[in-house]
């Protein structure tokens, strides 16, 4: 899997996002301050935003080119995401929520049946719970499980553990590490934490208000600290 | 109770009730569209909307009697190719109250659907939803009580109008008497105990739509 997106503009309130970037590694982070322009970079690639010029590819197919006028929906792209509350459906059970994607994609790959995924994440005790009684970690395991369940060919993940606290970080990383190793769908992981960064990706692209700063490997960009343990460089 | 105000009764909740589902799906697409969607003369429409909530009652009826009579636009149009004569019978107290009622649901159906958290419907498309289905499986659903509360608003806003109704309806006993209507005209006549009569069924009934609202309203916010 590459994700090209070429030129990249889209005008935020306080800057412009450009982005010129290619990405294939099996997790790449998105780092940076808040308000750096992280999630709508997420959103552009999700397709819940439109550039306003460049173009976005997935692996050959073109998912938006400003100048052909081509945009692909979101709900055509096969690209999950999963934004840092879960956005559960309040409405519906574990279960509805998990089988929300699952029941209408046309796919099913090997390795992403509802069993396997319910299994990974350990969601089976919590299947027919309501939404409104889980735990914020119950909340973020659902949500990665039924935006897997909606075989994805590139998971995008907007700050995960960012509501959790630090217990609970340490208890959801495991289930985001098998999820790298177990699963062969490429992520693109936001977050403002350089320990995440280094514990779970293998690239990182470091964004202050809208421009590629950096980009390289964790160990290359983070140097050992305190706390948080790692730190960006200078 | 006689069976003079039975009929009165029955006639009124059962205009109100028709009034609420005839503008149900327009009202509801409408405050979609205002709340999710900017188009041109939005802000025109929005206006239009609310009128009937700002100007007489009387004066709204007097614009609907004249597009709806034997000879306005609409009016004529109606008769001429349904056969439909809509002043001074029954359609013209359901039109009345339809229209008097239409800016309360739209309002509050609005309101619900604006609460509606857009990341929710977002994520929807990206699990493979088209518009249709996130509408009818996140949005409408997690909107629901907020409509109700709306549609239960229109109900009791129906039940009670006079103005434009007495404009476009007139007072005919048995084809348009809704309970407001008798009760003025029974005090006219001096009849004030039969009035007072009509004036209790209207507080039971308005009293139970309205409680009935507030439950839907309460339990929505929370």
């Amino acid at each position: 899997m590459s994700l090209v997106l070429k030129n990249v503009r889209l005008p935020l309130a306080h800057f412009v996002l450009e982005i010129d970037a290619t990405m294939s590694a099996r997790v790449t982070a998105i780092f940076g301050p808040s308000g750096a322009g992280k999630t709508s970079l997420l959103e552009l690639i999700a397709g819940l935003r439109r550039p306003t010029s460049g173009s976005i590819h997935l692996s050959g197919t073109t998912l938006a080119d400003f100048n052909t006028r081509s945009f692909v929906a979101p709900q055509n792209r096969a690209v999950g995401y999963v934004p840092q509350d879960g956005a559960l459906f309040p409405h519906l059970s574990v279960r509805k929520n998990l089988r929300y994607g699952f029941d209408t994609r046309h796919a099913r790959p090997a390795g992403l049946s509802f069993e396997h995924i319910v299994d990974v994440l350990e969601i089976s005790p919590l299947i027919d719970r309501a939404i409104v009684t889980l735990s914020g970690g119950e909340k973020q395991r659902v949500a990665l499980g039924r935006a897997l369940l909606a075989a994805p060919k590139l998971l995008l993940l907007d700050e995960p553990l960012a509501s959790l606290d630090a217990a609970l970080k340490e208890r959801l990383v495991p289930y985001l590490l098998r999820i790298r190793d177990e699963f062969t769908i490429p992520m693109i992981y936001v977050t403002h934490s350089p320990d995440e960064v280094v514990a779970l990706c293998d690239d990182a692209l470091i964004l202050r208000s809208g421009k590629m700063e950096k980009r390289g490997r964790p160990v290359d960009l983070f140097e050992v600290s305190e706390t948080p343990r790692y730190r960006l460089r200078d | 109770m006689s069976s003079e105000v039975w009929q009165i009764t029955w006639f009124t909740v059962a205009v109100a009730a028709g009034s609420t589902l005839l503008i149900l799906p327009g009202g509801i697409a409408l405050a979609w569209l205002l709340a999710r969607r900017d188009w041109p003369g939005k802000s025109v429409i929005e206006t239009l909307v609310a009128l009937p909530l700002v100007i007489p009652p009387v004066a709204t009826g007097l614009i609907l009697l004249k597009l709806f009579g034997r000879r306005g636009a609409v009016g004529g149009f109606l008769e001429n190719t349904l056969g439909w004569q809509v002043v001074f019978s029954w359609r013209g107290v359901v039109l009345a109250t339809a229209i008097m009622s239409f800016p309360l649901l739209v309002r509050t159906a609005r309101v619900a659907f604006e609460s509606v958290n857009p990341r929710l419907e977002n994520v929807a498309r990206t699990l493979g939803s088209g518009p249709w289905r996130v509408f009818t499986s996140i949005t409408l659903p997690l909107a629901a009580r907020g409509i109700a509360a709306g549609a239960v608003l229109a109900f009791a806003r129906s039940l009670g109008e006079f103005g434009a109704t007495i404009m476009v309806a007139g007072f005919i006993p048995g084809e348009t008497a809704t309970l407001s209507l008798s009760i003025y005209h029974l005090v006219q006549l001096g009849r004030d105990a039969e009035a007072f009569t009509l004036l209790g069924v209207s507080l039971v009934i308005a009293f139970s739509a309205v409680w009935v609202s507030e439950r839907f309203v309460r339990r929505h916010a929370t």
